[in-house]
């Protein structure tokens, strides 16, 4: 499904500002993966990179999604190969409503793939069934896209996009330590409701926390732009009790 | 070494063309260029016009002498542009055939007919079936009011301001120049020596008008102006709401538009005006274009409201203050405006609400884009006179940029007399920002997808205020006005 091979990446335009110092990962099919490390460790670059956004630069490596390099590609046809990034902050877009904004997110899809686009009776039948499985207020998803929206609600809306997008590959950037319990909830939901064997999924977080809600299959550590150690589910609970420390003095960097 | 293929930052989105600049080939009737007392009487001779509205003209055409020799032309906006020499234009220009104005559409040069499919005017019969009355102004004679018969039932008037004067000269008579005089300005004043048709709207007492009615303006001739004179009065108790759509082929040289627009909301009535304004915008190199002088006002009686909606996306220039009178008491006024500005065009347009009666109230809402070298100026003036007792003010200025080497700028005046008034300002200025288009691009919208999503999203607020297909019709407008090599 992805592959990873020695990625470096840095800040456009910025000299020395390498963040990705050679990441290898691979997710197959049906996998859930965890990505942990500390703050500053390149979590949020990561993510970053692997949608394609503009700021960043991949300056060697590669990343493949079903065996092609998807380096060259947008970030809109990225989503159009089946990839989706859950953002830890959406922006807020005044004036768009979540339907229409949604309605032409699957267009878009369907168009660049040769699909028939969803007819607006079926689309909105789809939407507001899973508005109400993810529990979004409806009356919210009638005014702005995130805006006014709380941190909770927020996530609702990036599961909701998950369940109508139904993407193959699930990036979700949790890197915020700040998330209260219920946006937990919310997002493990999200993410065992869609685990398939179609499906893959990496989930970035900075705590352990939310691996009580989502096992994972594998559990990578990074530290300074590298992945330091992988493992299976316990290795979360293992940073949970001695936390990053020895990671980040064999790293050595600046704890 | 592979480098990771990012996305232009800079988006261009300057490349639109304008998708209306054909020309049709009619035959057409010139007078001869440049402006003289000489034109003033043909063209109202040609019209067939009664004295008193020639020796209006002609006061008209005097006082414009004057001012033309002493001040010019209004120097006080924030447009820039070379000189506009007066003798160098075509100031009647109809299309031939036409001087008796078309009984019916079977009388209408099929030529015209397809120019107006072209622009996806709903005339004929697709005219009742969207439940829309067009009359339609090319060049500067009006061609074909659709309906006039279903309206004539209602004893509502909509016509062409020339049939207007042959047949209802004492409405004309009555309210020409009530609300904007010959001497208002420069560009009012020659009008009203030079205009050449426009429309006429009455509704009785009492009638809610019950379909939209719309006109529809081209300018086709090289080198001609169009001045059209728009009268709408609404009578006591009444409502109607009335739309115009303005489009111009594609011309190197600069074409003048100066109009000129009298609303009389009496008592307890009510007026919405929409626009949606398209004339040529210029080559993206700046070249030609159509320079936009217009004067807009309506008149608010007791308990009477006018509501001026704005969409423009056109002009090289625009200089446009659609405002209200609020001389009754209780009487509302409202102004919402989307004014886009891209490659070198210049808007400066915005409104006055001018507080005479007790407990009137005015919102205006404007929303300023500006993209490539475009500069967008909001100017208002909101004015609280003595006698207007708990006058109330609300004033939202947007502005919004795309790219780095536009501008936005936001001129409010406020003259308060009245201490019981009460009056808001808000202004903001924003970017489309990278969150915002990755946010997009990552569920699967294109950078231009996303870009109009985020641009008639901020303008949804002015937009819900049009009728439905007009709103449709705005946000495509914006997207073909923004449309570029993006991506």
């Amino acid at each position: 499904m992805l592959e990873i091979k020695n990625l470096h990446a840095s800040v456009v335009d910025i000299d020395d500002s390498e963040i990705l110092r050679g990441i290898d990962l691979t997710v197959n099919k049906g996998e859930v993966h965890a990505i942990m490390g500390p703050n500053g460790s390149g979590k949020s670059t990561l993510v970053n990179v692997l949608m394609g956004r503009f700021d960043y630069e991949v300056t060697a490596g590669d990343i493949l999604v079903n065996n092609e390099s998807i380096l060259a590609l947008r970030p809109d046809q990225r989503a159009h190969l089946g990839m989706f990034l859950a953002f830890q902050y959406p922006a807020e877009i005044p004036g768009v409503r979540p339907w229409q904004f949604l309605k032409a997110a699957l267009d878009s899809k369907a168009e660049a793939n040769g699909e028939e686009k969803m007819s607006v009776r079926t689309f909105s039948k789809l939407f507001d069934e899973k508005v109400e499985a993810v529990g979004i207020n409806p009356n919210l998803v009638k005014r702005s896209l995130n805006e006014g929206f709380s941190g909770g609600e927020k996530k609702r809306n990036e599961m909701l996009q998950l369940e109508v997008l139904k993407p193959t590959l699930a990036v979700l950037d949790e890197t915020d330590s700040g998330l209260d319990v219920d946006a937990l909830r919310i997002v493990a939901e999200g993410v065992n409701s869609m685990r398939s064997p179609e499906r893959s999924f990496i989930v970035v977080t900075h705590y352990q926390r939310l691996l009580n809600y989502i096992t994972p299959d594998v559990v990578h550590i990074l530290v300074n732009g590298k992945i330091v150690k992988a493992g299976g589910a316990e290795l979360a609970l293992e940073v949970e009790k001695n936390g990053y420390k020895s990671y980040l003095a064999a790293a050595g960097a600046n704890a | 070494m592979t480098n990771q293929n990012t996305i232009s930052r800079e988006s261009d989105l300057s490349g639109g063309e304008y998708k209306w600049g054909f020309v049709t080939d009619v035959e057409t009737d010139l007078a001869p260029k440049g402006l003289s007392e000489d034109i003033v009487r043909l063209i109202s001779a040609k019209k067939e016009e009664p004295g008193w509205l020639l020796e209006w003209r002609l006061r008209a055409y005097r006082h414009w002498v004057k001012l033309n020799e002493s001040e010019g032309e209004p120097d006080w906006a924030m447009i820039d542009y070379p000189g506009i020499d007066y003798q160098d234009i075509y100031y009647y220009a109809a299309p031939k055939g036409t001087n008796e104005a078309p009984k019916s559409l079977d009388d209408v040069d099929p030529e015209m007919l397809a120019t107006f499919e072209k622009l996806g005017i709903p005339l004929q019969e697709r005219a009742a079936l969207a439940g829309v009355a067009v009359d339609a102004v090319f060049d500067s004679v009006s061609v074909a009011t659709t309906m006039e018969k279903q309206l004539g039932e209602l004893g509502i008037i909509f016509c062409s301001f020339g049939n207007a004067v042959k047949n209802h000269p004492e409405l004309v008579k009555k309210y020409l120049g009530s609300v904007v005089p010959y001497t208002d300005n420069f560009f009012a004043t020659l009008n009203a020596a030079v205009f050449t048709d426009g429309s006429f709207v009455y509704i009785p007492p009492g009638v809610k008008c019950p379909i939209e009615l719309m006109t529809y303006f081209r300018i086709n001739t090289e080198g001609s102006g169009q001045f059209e004179r728009t009268l709408i009065i609404a009578d006591e108790g009444a409502y109607v709401s009335y739309l115009e759509g303005c489009t111009a082929p594609f011309r190197k040289t600069s074409q003048l538009h100066a109009a000129t627009v009298e609303l009389v909301a009496l008592d307890n009535s009510e007026i919405k005006y929409s626009t949606i304004q398209n004339w040529f915008p210029g080559t993206p190199d700046g070249e030609g274009g159509v320079y936009n002088f217009v004067t807009k006002r309506g008149r608010a009686d007791t308990d009477a409201k006018i509501s001026w909606t704005q969409v423009e996306t056109g002009s090289a220039i625009t200089w446009k203050y659609p405002s209200v009178i609020l001389k009754g008491d209780n009487s509302v006024g409202e102004f919402f405006s989307v004014a886009l500005a891209n490659n070198h065009q210049q808007a400066d347009t915005g409104t006055k609400m001018i507080h005479i009666g007790k407990n009137t109230k005015s919102t205006i809402v404007s929303k300023g884009i500006s993209a490539g070298k475009g500069n967008n100026t909001y100017r208002g003036q909101v004015q609280i006179m003595p006698g207007a007792e708990n006058a109330v003010n609300h004033t939202q200025c947007d502005s919004l940029l795309v790219g780095d080497e536009c501008g936005a700028h936001t001129v409010p005046y406020i003259e308060v007399r009245n201490p019981t008034a009460r009056l808001e300002h808000e202004a903001s200025t924003s970017k489309v920002s990278d969150d915002q288009l990755f946010y997009l691009m990552a569920r699967g919208l294109s950078e231009e997808e996303a870009h109009h999503m985020i641009i008639t999203g901020w303008s949804r607020e002015v937009f819900k205020e049009l009728p439905f297909e007009f709103a449709l019709e705005a946000a495509q407008l914006l997207k073909v006005s923004l449309e570029g090599a993006v991506g």
